[in-house]
């Protein structure tokens, strides 16, 4: 009860403090515009650079590199700290201060249109992708290497701590999703399922993480889940039955709806193409959303300023118990949507292995 | 904007998705499951064991209850038996004993009873030859008075003694 009282207690004073030190940025916030939309998408968004913080005019960022392949000039490298936070040109390069190109690398071609070049840059996405990615593998081989050394030892094999965790987790995958939902064929797919689990999972945590090595929206952003959902789909096609083609294309369905107009067939394909398109949105939106929600709730604090001090320290603290109870649901939508996309995956997977019915109603 | 997917961040995606699923498929988790089936292998194999164990462990009790219980049966058994035969061989000794003491007894009065006939015979014999001897002593002397026949008498049984 001491400790809770405490607790709040800090909180208020954190929030005076931040009210003491947001007030001088006041006139210059209120000249910009505190354009709530425009920030959001900023976060959400990718990015040439790892933007940390700003002290009044200096921006704290991680400079990424920069490669893209020009038409016209071939391979260029550089840091992305030459565009100046997107106030300078190199080389030809800028960043599209507007339109469909907003915030990317462009340049002009001969006709003077503003072009994309081939653009593989190491972005705030792609660096947490391989950041993460290494953490990942660090992460699950470091679990490997202490059950490889009780190879043999069955008796001594029972961790605790950290890797009973991530042990519960593997078997829950295992046990609970890839069994139920494919078969007997299931020891095949496990480790892709695995794999997909714990990537989302991961990344889906790191992204709640607000500082550096976190923060990115990763598995917020479409071209994540749509190679997920890719792979997904190419192994529930490649690995599937002759049943489940039959399945598609003649169904066991009155001739009517097969002939002359293959209406069901028709329905069955376009089904095969919505099953992996509903996982790539469904993760996307799930985590892109969840982001949206924390950065909107913060920016309360910043809009309720031109209210008065006691309504923008009142909307203050309501703000930060909201993103701290959005945060906590995102914990759980972190561990959710990467359980449901391994589930799904599972389930389209075990469909796609179907075996021919010997029984005919 | 947000829906359409960037070509680099595809490519850094399929690159990084790509390398973590063939490093951990091949050298993570399936390490991770086998161990922990072997695990569970040796724990089923573990319980199994014990649970023969224990139903060896009721054998071998009932086993060792039932040999105590024979053993003590048996031991009874000798016990009443060697009763049996102490006093089977104490009643026949005893019978056997009356028995020789029965003839020896028989034996003995047989014998007594010859003994006695004998001496009556002997006597009977000695006083009809004493009779006789004295008959003949008194038919061979001359005896006048009774002074001499008494004197005579005495003299004969005397001699009868003598012999």
């Amino acid at each position: 009860m001491n400790h809770l009282l405490r607790n709040i207690i800090l909180v208020i004073f954190l929030f005076v403090g931040m009210q003491a030190y947001s007030e001088p940025d006041h006139p210059e916030k209120e000249k910009a515009g505190l354009d709530v939309t425009e920030l959001i998408m900023d976060h959400v968004a990718d990015a040439y650079e790892w933007h940390i913080t700003t002290f009044g005019h200096t921006h704290v960022s991680i400079p990424l590199p920069v490669i893209i392949k020009s038409d016209n000039s071939g391979w260029h490298i550089f840091s992305s700290a030459r565009f100046e936070h997107g106030h300078a040109e190199y080389q030809g390069f800028y960043l599209s201060p507007e339109g469909n190109n907003k915030g990317k690398i462009v340049e002009k071609d001969a006709s003077g249109e503003e072009v994309r070049p081939v653009d593989i840059s190491i972005t705030k996405n792609a660096c947490s992708l391989l950041l993460s990615s290494a953490f990942l593998i660090i992460l699950v081989l470091s679990c490997a290497r202490w059950y490889k050394q009780r190879q043999g030892k069955p008796e001594e094999a029972s961790p605790k701590g950290f890797i009973g965790l991530i042990e519960m987790l593997i078997m829950s995958i295992v046990d609970d999703v890839a069994k139920p939902c494919i078969g007997k064929n299931y020891k095949r797919y496990a480790p892709y399922l695995l794999t997909v689990f714990f990537f989302i999972f991961f990344n889906n945590l790191l992204g709640i993480i607000p500082i550096f090595p976190g923060g990115a929206n990763v598995t917020g952003n479409i071209a994540v889940t749509c190679v997920l959902a890719v792979c997904t789909f190419i192994i529930v096609n490649i690995y599937g039955t002759k049943e489940y083609w039959k399945e598609i294309f003649w169904p066991d369905v009155p001739m009517w709806l097969k002939i002359p107009l293959p209406i069901m067939p028709a329905i069955e394909l376009v089904g095969v193409f919505t099953k992996p398109f509903a996982l790539m949105i469904r993760l996307f939106a799930n985590i892109l959303a969840g982001h949206a929600i924390v950065l909107g709730l913060t920016c309360m604090i910043f809009l309720t300023v031109s209210l008065g001090a006691a309504m923008n320290t009142g909307m203050g603290i309501l703000s930060v118990v909201m993103t701290i109870f959005i945060d906590f649901v995102e914990l759980l939508v972190a561990f959710i949507q990467a359980y449901v996309f391994t589930m799904l995956s599972a389930v389209f997977i075990g469909l796609s292995q179907v075996e021919p019915h010997h029984v005919k109603g | 904007m947000l829906l359409q997917p960037d070509l680099g961040l595809l490519f850094w995606m399929l690159v990084s998705f790509g390398i973590v699923f063939f490093i951990l498929a091949k050298f993570g988790f399936p390490i991770i499951v086998k161990m922990v089936d072997d695990r569970k292998a040796f724990i089923d194999k573990s319980l199994d064991a014990a649970k023969a164990a224990n139903e060896r462990l009721a054998g071998i009790q009932e086993e060792s209850e039932r040999i105590l219980k024979q053993s003590r049966d048996e031991e009874i058994r000798i016990l009443k038996e060697a009763q049996d035969t102490r006093s089977k061989i104490i009643g026949e000794a005893k019978e056997q004993a009356a028995v020789e003491a029965g003839k020896l007894i028989a034996e003995a009065k047989a014998a007594i009873q010859k003994e006695k006939e004998m001496a009556i015979r002997d006597i009977r014999n000695q006083v009809a030859d004493l009779s006789i001897s004295v008959a003949e002593k008194v038919l061979r002397k001359n005896l006048d008075n009774p002074s001499a026949q008494r004197e005579l008498v005495q003299k004969l049984i005397e001699e009868a003694q003598k012999n």
